[in-house]
């Protein structure tokens, strides 16, 4: 494995290279789109063999070291470009490089004419290179080196399109907000080499395990790091950078701002379990995070009239739910509800891309309507998807969902697992609410003008891939109700062994019959199922739009959130670097001194420069005047 | 005997006009006399205290001072007959182009 696997991060490095410095000669779609694309399939199928080999171990071995070179070696500061090879990274492997592929292959199509097409694909491959790096690293810098490079992907990505300012201002905004983030972050990694003298995450996790359950140090690292998880992930209170995100083209809103990137925050957590573990006080804030963004966001969706806003909010409600996981201690459930939303997920967005597409740049559902018939493929692909998030069983969101409602309700009790199943409803009222206005009913579109059409193969058949994975995606992850095996928990557990023996210990898992655990199946079932008949009733014969009073305007100006942030950071942030920072602290404190000591300093070399007579007398006579001082001193002090 | 005072008086006197009129005579030629009187002062007082002292090392100065003031009066009263033929002058308040 060792003797190929550098070749996983670097193809698609290359081909950020090749498309980024030689884009503009080659000058081919076909040639840009293709090289970018099969850079990222090749490592996915180094990827596949390497999953293969790693299948021949024993579980226990199942976990392997590369140094590739010493990266930074100053004091007693020693980092290495290392990976870690183990079932977690080479599951986010699979998707990252799977559903890249996918994702690459249709953007193909997607970006076709263009006019930098081939930066689009070397941003893409940048992004693939970072995101290697983050799932591989196996210490604290190299992790953050990914962290930080597919953050500034997702900055160039948004702001792709840069001639419209709100594209460069979405850009700014997920910078800046991810900033916060990586704060919290940078300190925490501060912490951990200022108190444990290493950054290897797996020293780190092993010089901990012994320590007592909330340990302050332990908590303060871990709520750190869960600072710079929001901001990735975008949970609350970070999370208002995601919907502006979507200014960007829709493939990258599939691949980084759903599958992906923003997966990271929770994937860390993950790869952090130990810590998390021995700090249930965080544990407990992440779970109470997850809960409120994920309800919070959901009812946001609602109300969206925006295809790719209410796609956002479900990402950060989908997103909540994996914080839910977390927030109970069931790593691999998270890691499970990552895999299948990463499908289903990037599944939508391309249909939306796809629908965005023939409307001719057309976001607004209530302009489209009747696309069942005009766009078959998309239609059926972009329902199941639908299906999917809702947990209609056996699609892959209902097992990973039910798993995630489970755990709720045995690890934090009924008030969190009812508002997680009323989350649940939501979502699948808010989808079927955008397939009722998108595809049924009357077309509400200038039928004159706009032609929708069925986009073309290139961008259908990831379409098709994708709606398979998102049916079957979820077999790897049986309930064990079923009797048949569950995978992904077999697979990842060697990852989470040393978080779940420290769990046995600290807090004893409760008993629970099957019973309960498949009432509450059905009750899920029955909510989505009717919440999906109530949706459709409701919106897909309606064909007038008012706008809502009330909670309904809460909900569709998004609580006010970023005016609120407005009011309270962006403003008087704006107006002291205007007013104070600027016109008084910069200009006049800073030039000023600047200025005025060479002012000054000019002003004297003047007057000091007409010293130079040039003529030698005078400057005899100060030799000499200087002598006679001189002797004076020496004679009389 | 005459003491060893009166030397030394003698030759800093001679130093001093020699100084002085380096600093405020304005012609080349006579700055440059004054700075023989400044050398032949100092050899003065090395010769007195050879005599003085009874020691050789003196006297032995005296005579690099002269090579060195010959050799050093070639030299200056060169450059003040090049500077002469380039100014047209010898009086160094016009020759101050050394200066900001």
């Amino acid at each position: 494995m060792a003797n190929y696997f550098y070749l996983i991060p670097l193809l698609p490095l290359i081909g950020f290279l090749i498309n980024g410095l030689f884009g503009k000669k080659i000058n081919s779609e076909k040639i840009s789109g293709i090289l970018a694309s099969l850079l990222v399939f090749i490592p996915f199928v180094l990827t596949i063999i390497s999953f293969v080999e790693m299948l021949g171990l024993e579980p226990e071995s199942r976990k392997i070291g590369i140094t590739y070179f010493n990266w930074i070696l100053t004091g007693n500061l020693g980092i290495n470009y290392a990976f870690t090879v183990d079932p977690l990274s080479l599951v986010m492997l699979l998707i990252v490089l799977g559903v890249g592929f996918l994702i690459h292959v249709y953007s193909i199509g997607y970006m076709h004419n263009d006019k930098e097409y081939s930066k689009f694909f070397a941003y893409m491959n940048l992004f693939i290179f970072a995101m290697l790096n983050l799932v591989l690293a196996d210490n604290f810098l190299l992790l953050f080196l990914g962290w930080e490079g597919v953050g500034l992907c997702s900055y160039l990505l948004i702001g792709f399109w840069y001639e419209k300012k709100f594209t460069g201002d979405a850009a700014k905004k997920a910078f800046i907000i991810n900033r916060i983030g990586d704060f919290g972050f940078l300190i925490a990694m501060f912490l951990v080499f200022a108190n444990f003298g290493t950054l290897e995450i797996s020293k780190f996790l092993g010089n901990i395990a012994n320590l007592p359950l909330n340990n302050s140090l332990l908590i303060a690292i871990s709520l750190l790091f869960f600072l710079g998880a929001t901001g990735k992930s975008a949970q609350i209170p970070l999370f208002v950078w995601l919907p502006d995100a979507m200014a960007g083209p829709t493939p990258v809103s599939a691949l980084i701002h759903a599958a992906t990137m923003v997966t990271a925050g929770v994937y860390f957590i993950a790869r952090c379990s130990v810590l998390y573990v021995l700090s249930p006080i965080s544990t407990n804030i992440v779970l109470f995070i997850g809960i409120f963004t994920a309800i919070f966001a959901a009812t946001i969706a609602i109300k969206q009239n925006d295809i790719k806003k209410i796609l956002a909010y479900s990402t950060i409600s989908q997103l909540g739910f994996m914080f839910i996981a977390l927030g109970t201690f069931s790593y691999a459930v998270a890691i499970f509800h990552l895999i299948t939303h990463a499908f289903f997920k990037a599944l939508m967005f391309l249909g939306s891309g796809s629908v965005i597409h023939s409307m001719q740049d057309e976001q607004d559902i209530t302009k489209m309507g009747a696309l069942k018939t005009k766009m078959k493929t998309t239609f059926i692909t972009f329902f199941i998807g639908a299906l999917a998030i809702s947990g209609i069983p056996p699609l892959s969101g209902f097992f990973s969902k039910d798993e995630i409602l489970y755990k709720t309700f045995i690890n934090a009790g009924i008030l969190p697992y009812v508002i997680v199943l009323l989350t649940a409803g939501l979502t699948a009222f808010y989808m079927f609410r955008l397939i009722a206005l998108t595809f049924y009913g009357k077309p509400r579109y200038d039928e004159k003008t706009i032609h929708p059409h069925e986009s073309p193969k290139v961008m259908i058949i990831p379409l098709i891939i994708l709606a398979v994975l998102a049916v079957i995606g979820g077999f790897i992850g049986f309930p064990h109700y079923l009797g048949l095996p569950n995978l992904l928990d077999e697979w990842l557990e060697p990852v989470f062994k040393n978080a779940n023996n420290l769990l046995a210990v600290s807090k004893p898992a409760t008993e629970h019959s099957i019973g309960i655990e498949i009432l509450l199946v059905f009750v899920s079932v029955a909510i989505a199922v009717s919440a999906i008949i109530f949706s459709f009733r409701k919106y897909s014969q309606q064909e007038k739009f008012k706008t809502a009073k009330g909670f309904g305007k809460l909900v569709e100006n998004k609580y006010y959130v970023d005016e609120a942030y407005d009011l309270v950071v962006v403003n008087p942030v704006q107006k002291t670097s205007d007013k104070f920072l600027w016109k008084i602290f910069d200009m006049k404190i800073i030039d000023g001194a600047v200025n005025g000591i060479a002012v000054y300093l000019s002003k004297l070399s003047f007057d000091w420069r007409k010293l130079q007579t040039g003529i030698v007398q005078d400057y005899a006579t100060l030799t000499i005047a200087g002598i006679i001082l001189i002797i004076l001193y020496m004679v009389f002090m | 005997m005459i003491e060893l005072n009166y030397f030394l008086l003698l030759s800093g006197i001679l130093f001093s006009i020699g100084v002085t009129g380096v600093l405020i005579r304005r012609n080349a030629i006579i700055i440059f006399m004054s700075i023989e009187l400044m050398l032949n002062s100092i050899n003065l007082s090395l010769v007195a205290f050879s005599s003085f002292l009874g020691n050789i090392t003196g006297q032995i100065f005296v005579f690099f001072v002269m090579t060195v003031a010959a050799a050093e009066a070639a030299v200056g009263l060169a450059i003040v007959i090049s500077l002469y033929r380039n100014k047209e002058t010898v009086n160094i308040d016009e020759i101050n182009i050394l200066k900001w």
